[in-house]
Parts: C-alpha cells; sequence; structure tokens
C-alpha cells in the first residue's frame, strides 16, 4: 500500500532532547528499516516517547537531525511530514463522528472522493457498521482501531504507535496485538512502537530497542536480547535473570572460570558482555526456567559439566504449567528457579535441600561495576 | 411517611422549580390584565389589547430596539475578546499571567454601583461623550469575565492531544484551529455568549451611570414604574421568556436528534 519509491528507513542521527537542564534523550543514533515493526521499550520517563514525538515533529529535536529515507524533516511541522500517529489516549476528534475521524486526514490534504478509501480502512479494523458513530459511543477496543485506522488511512511512510494499549484490559491487550501484527503484515508500513510492556514489546516487533534514561541500551531482536543481554538493566526488564556476583578464576580461554561462594561456574567468554580478567569481578546470569532442580539426595543424577549450585528452597509456588521456586542459596540469597510441571518431585518443598543445575551455554556474564538492580522496580507494570 | 421518605427529592425538586418560575407566571398573567389606573398591580379583567398593540406606548419599542442592539454588539465584542483571552491564559505562558488572570475576574467580584461609578468618572474625565458607545464599551467589559470563565473552563478540559492529533493528520494551524479547537471550545464560547446577552439586556446600575440621555429598556421599565406600569412591559417581558424557552427546547431538541441519528 506504500509508494515503495518514496519509501526508506527512518534514520536519527545524534538526536537528543534537553528541557532547560533535563536530558530527556541523550544523543541517539538509530536507524529503523522500511517496512519493520520496531518496538520502542522502557519504563516511564525514559524518553522513549520524546523519541517518537521528535519522529513525528511534535518535539523539535534540541540537536541532530531526523531523515526518512533520503530526505531530511528535522524541521518539518508534523503536517508537512509523511508520518502519522496512534496517540495514547487515541485522541479521537469528539465532535466528529468515526467516518469523519478516518476521513479528516484524507480531507486536509484536499483528496475530494474519500468514501472508498475510509469505508475500505474502516473494514480493515472491522468496524464498517459504525461509521455513524460518535467516539464517545465506542468501547475502548474499537476507539484503538478507529485511532489505528485514522492513522493508516493516510498511507504514512512510518506509523507511530503511543503506548496504543496501554489504556485496554489484559485480555483486549492481547487481542489487539494480534491484531496490530497483523495489520502491519497487510499494510506493510514500518510501525515504530513505544511501550513498556516487554512482553509486548517481544510479541509484537522485530526490533526492539530498550531504553533507560535518555539512552539505547540495547537494540536488537526480541530473542537475543532476552538470551543475551548487555547490561543488567536489559536483563532485569526483560523477564527474570538471576544475577550472581562471581570472582574470575580463569579467563583467556573459550570458557570462563568464576567462582562464588563454594560454587565454580563456567561459561562461554563469548557470553560476557565485558572481557573478564582473571581475579577481577563478574556479575554471571542465568534464565530461571534454564535451571533444573533435583533434591540433595539426588546430586550425583547431575550429569559432569554443569554448572551446580547448592541451596534451600525457600518458597514456591504452583502456577499451573510450571512451578515456581525461590531458593536460599549461597551465592544469591533470592535464586529463582522456573520447572515445568511435567513429573513433580514430592520432596521439592519449602525448606528442602537442593540443587540447582544448568548448561554452562545458557550462562552469561556481565560487568560488574553497574547495578545490579537497574530495571527491576520496572518489571512489574502498573497497569 | 415512607412515601414521603421516598418521593422527597422530587417534592424538593418541584417546590425549587415553583420558587423560580412563579414570578414569570405573574408576568404573564397580568400581560393580560386591563387595569384600573396607571398601575398594573391588582387583576381587574382579561384582555387582549396589551398584546395586540406592544409598542403602544411611547418610546417603550425603542428602548427595548436599542437594549437589544447594544446586547447584540456587547456579546459579539465581549465573546471574541474573551475567547482570545481564555485561550491565551490557557495556552500561553507569559510575564503577569497570574496577574490577569485573577484582575479578569474583577468585574465579577466588585459591588457593580461603585464600578458604574468609576466608569462615568472616568467617562467624565476623557471627556467622552455618553450614550450609545459609553454604554457597550461598559457592557462588553463586564461580560468579558464571564466569557472568560466559560470559555477557560472548556479550553482547560479540552486534551491538547486533540491539536497535536490535527496537526499530524495534516491540518495546518488555521485548519486545526478551526476544525478542532474552535468546534471543541465552541459549548464553552456559546454558554459565554448566552449569558452576555443576558447581562448586557438586563442591565441596570452600571447602564444608569453611563448612558446620558439614552433610554435602555430596563431604564424605561425603572422610568415607568415611578408615574405608572404599562401593561406592554408585561407583554414584553413574557414574549422574551417565552422566546428563551423556545430556544432552549429546540436546542434540546435538534441535540437530541443528534444523538439518535445513528443507525441500530
Amino acid at each position: 500500500m506504500t509508494d515503495k519509491t518514496a519509501g526508506g528507513d527512518v534514520r536519527l542521527a545524534g538526536i537528543s532532547k534537553h528541557y532547560g537542564s533535563f536530558t530527556a534523550v541523550h544523543p541517539l543514533d538509530l536507524t529503523i528499516p522500511q517496512g519493520s515493526f520496531f518496538a520502542l521499550l522502557g519504563a516511564s520517563g525514559c524518553g522513549k516517547t520524546t523519541t517518537l514525538r521528535m519522529i513525528a515533529g511534535l518535539e523539535e529535536p534540541s540537536t541532530g537531525t531526523v531523515s526518512l529515507g533520503e530526505r531530511e524533516v528535522t524541521h518539518l511541522p508534523p503536517y508537512k511530514r509523511p508520518v502519522n500517529t496512534v496517540f495514547q489516549s487515541y485522541a479521537l476528534f469528539p465532535h466528529l463522528d468515526i467516518y469523519e475521524n478516518v476521513a479528516f486526514g484524507l480531507r486536509r490534504r484536499g483528496i475530494k472522493s474519500v468514501k472508498k478509501q475510509v469505508e475500505d480502512m474502516l473494514e480493515l479494523v472491522e468496524l464498517g457498521q459504525f461509521a455513524q458513530r460518535k467516539p464517545h459511543q465506542l468501547s475502548g477496543g474499537q476507539q484503538q482501531r478507529v485511532a489505528v485506522a485514522r492513522a493508516l488511512v493516510n498511507h504514512p511512510q512510518v506509523l507511530l504507535l503511543d503506548e496504543p494499549l496501554g489504556a485496554l484490559d489484559l485480555k483486549l491487550r492481547r487481542q489487539m496485538q494480534l491484531e496490530l501484527k497483523r495489520i502491519q503484515t497487510e499494510v506493510g508500513i514500518t510501525f515504530v512502537h513505544v511501550t513498556h510492556d516487554q512482553e509486548e514489546a517481544m510479541t509484537m516487533a522485530d526490533t526492539v530497542a530498550v531504553m533507560n534514561g535518555g539512552r539505547v541500551e540495547q537494540l536488537g531482536a526480541p530473542a537475543e536480547l532476552y538470551e543475551n543481554p548487555k547490561t543488567t538493566f536489559v536483563a532485569n526488564f526483560l523477564g527474570t535473570s538471576n544475577l550472581i556476583e562471581a570472582e574470575v578464576l580463569e579467563a583467556g580461554g573459550s570458557d570462563v572460570l568464576v567462582g562464588s561462594a563454594d560454587a565454580r561456574l563456567r561459561l562461554p567468554a563469548a557470553r560476557c558482555s565485558t572481557t573478564p580478567t582473571a581475579g577481577g569481578k563478574l556479575l554471571v546470569g542465568v534464565r530461571p526456567e534454564k535451571i533444573s532442580l533435583v533434591h540433595a539426595a539426588d546430586e550425583d543424577t547431575v550429569a559432569a559439566g554443569r554448572n551446580k549450585v547448592r541451596g534451600t528452597i525457600s518458597a514456591s509456588s504452583f502456577i499451573g504449567v510450571s512451578t515456581q521456586y525461590v531458593i536460599d542459596s549461597p551465592v544469591c540469597p533470592e535464586l529463582e528457579v522456573y520447572v515445568q510441571n511435567i513429573e513433580r518431585d514430592a520432596r521439592l518443598v519449602p525448606g528442602a535441600e537442593v540443587v540447582l543445575h544448568w548448561n554452562p551455554e545458557h550462562t552469561f556474564g556481565l560487568d560488574a561495576a553497574q547495578d545490579i538492580d537497574a530495571g527491576i522496580e520496572t518489571v512489574e507494570e502498573g497497569a | 411517611m415512607r412515601w414521603l421518605r421516598r418521593n422527597l427529592v422530587v417534592i424538593f425538586g418541584l417546590g425549587t422549580l415553583a420558587y423560580m418560575i412563579l414570578p414569570n407566571v405573574v408576568v404573564t398573567v397580568f400581560s393580560f390584565n386591563n387595569p384600573a389606573g396607571r398601575f398594573n398591580y391588582a387583576w381587574q379583567e382579561f384582555s387582549l389589547d396589551a398584546w395586540k398593540d406592544p409598542c403602544g406606548v411611547a418610546d417603550l419599542c425603542g428602548s427595548l430596539s436599542l437594549s437589544l442592539q447594544i446586547a447584540v454588539w456587547a456579546t459579539l465584542g465581549a465573546t471574541v475578546l474573551g475567547t482570545a483571552i481564555a485561550f491565551a491564559l490557557v495556552r500561553y505562558r507569559f510575564r503577569a499571567r497570574g496577574a490577569v488572570n485573577s484582575l479578569i475576574f474583577l468585574p465579577m467580584a466588585m459591588p457593580e454601583i461603585v464600578m458604574a461609578a468609576s466608569l462615568l468618572a472616568l467617562f467624565l474625565n476623557m471627556g467622552i461623550q455618553l450614550g450609545f458607545w459609553t454604554i457597550l464599551i461598559a457592557h462588553i467589559m463586564f461580560c468579558l469575565s464571564f466569557v472568560v470563565a466559560a470559555v477557560k473552563a472548556r479550553v482547560l478540559s479540552m486534551d491538547p492531544r486533540l491539536e497535536e492529533a490535527a496537526r499530524d493528520l495534516y491540518a495546518g494551524p488555521v485548519q486545526t484551529f478551526l476544525r478542532v479547537t474552535l468546534p471543541i471550545a465552541a459549548p464553552g464560547i456559546a454558554a459565554g455568549a448566552l449569558l452576555s446577552f443576558a447581562l448586557s439586556f438586563d442591565d441596570f446600575i452600571i447602564t444608569n451611570f453611563n448612558s446620558g440621555n439614552t433610554v435602555t429598556f430596563p431604564m424605561f421599565v425603572w422610568g415607568s414604574a415611578q408615574r405608572g406600569t404599562p401593561v406592554q412591559i408585561n407583554v414584553i417581558g413574557t414574549a422574551m421568556f417565552v422566546i428563551a424557552v423556545l430556544v432552549v427546547l429546540v436546542g434540546q431538541m435538534v441535540g437530541n436528534r443528534r444523538k439518535n441519528a445513528q443507525p441500530k
């Protein structure tokens, strides 16, 4: 549906935004490939919305440039940019009906026959029969779809979505995530999606940029970010990570050997975000679902070569498909372990002595100079 | 007893309504009176004379027409200026914004008689001829604060994202204002305008001080009350009341029809 010749990547070069002495966005370079579903993920106040507004033209960058394809648009007002936005609270015009809301952009550009386009667009979002209603007569999910239709009908080069699902309840949000993904695949327009919901970002986006304190912490495909976080913030903000403070005992080979309390752990040197040196510190991370759990009495059943940590179960919660355990161990007082409920060991109850073990390949290493708890508070979203 | 408790709110409501409407009823009833003397205070007999000849009293219709003219122009002036001020106060940060914000409501708070006297002193000192223009200037002044109050409330409650959305959807500044800002602020502006019209039309104190030889309708009523009250005054009053009620009814009907206009 987009005009391919006019398309192109969104390129942000050194853009930053200051409000007085407060820096909302530090100088930032970002290229968003044409046709991709790109997510800016971060807690509130991390600068993701400001970045989005600079692409829309609603905010002028303090430094740097914004380009769409070959064209620089840094100083163009929003109404001259081939970019449309789905606003957080939808911002539907309350005095116009749904049809006129969707037709608004077309009419402003002087297009005479809008009927076909508006009706097609309302069909795409499955709201054909609501054309004559006013926005306040629709449910939240329907309003959300109108907001998407109102933006998409203009065939923008880029569609910007500012927390578009924030106001919906969980079930509807899941539904709309799939819906938006379907629409994006159908129209092939670049979507830039701002969200604080890591699950939403990972479900929908091809590429996720995790932002924190006005900077991009890490950029990559969802799986890559999850498996290979480069900072403690990313490790904690995307899902849950067990981070163990350890001392590097051997470095230089393809594997790194570290020690924490009485445990000796191995991890691939390639999975360290810093270059470990013997005698230095390292934060060793492993995701809770990668860990297996056996009762201390069965310790000899653990295969050789796996990373092993001893501990005591301090809490367990059963949640259907899996059981989540919290383990008190000498290396870390609160290790989280998710175990699939395939064959449950009745001995694994709070107070039981256990051995945690996992494949060294699933271990990652982070620079120990960072705040080990960065990004933790924000894991649980407010909604 | 239980019946009373259940219907207490309705009874109070009806009571209040009666309290408000009673004066209008009296005015209407006495517009059909054929008074014995010069004063229309005691019921004599039913008559349509006054309704057949509403302008039958010297100067009455002249003063009425003047009052209507002043009310229309004052409404127009106060609405345009007040709307502009309201937008400026909400949307822009400028020096003395706080001062303007509170000073604008001074005319509402100040005793009218004080304002009337000060205005007269001002006009006399400036050597301005009292008459239509001084009345108009005074009316625009005291209507302004009401318009500002009404429009400000509306603009404050307006989501600034709506205008951003308009700009995002290819509407330039002028289009954004005409297509989005103004229509959404319209109820506030209309409320301010209606208030202005009503306030200007029946203002007596300030007008009386600053009118010179010009006589508006309220001044005419006041003046004639000294010598006798012609039935025509009740006729005009009743007509105004009926017109106002009709305007409200038509407005509500249009609103309802719009609401019911959608399929299903």
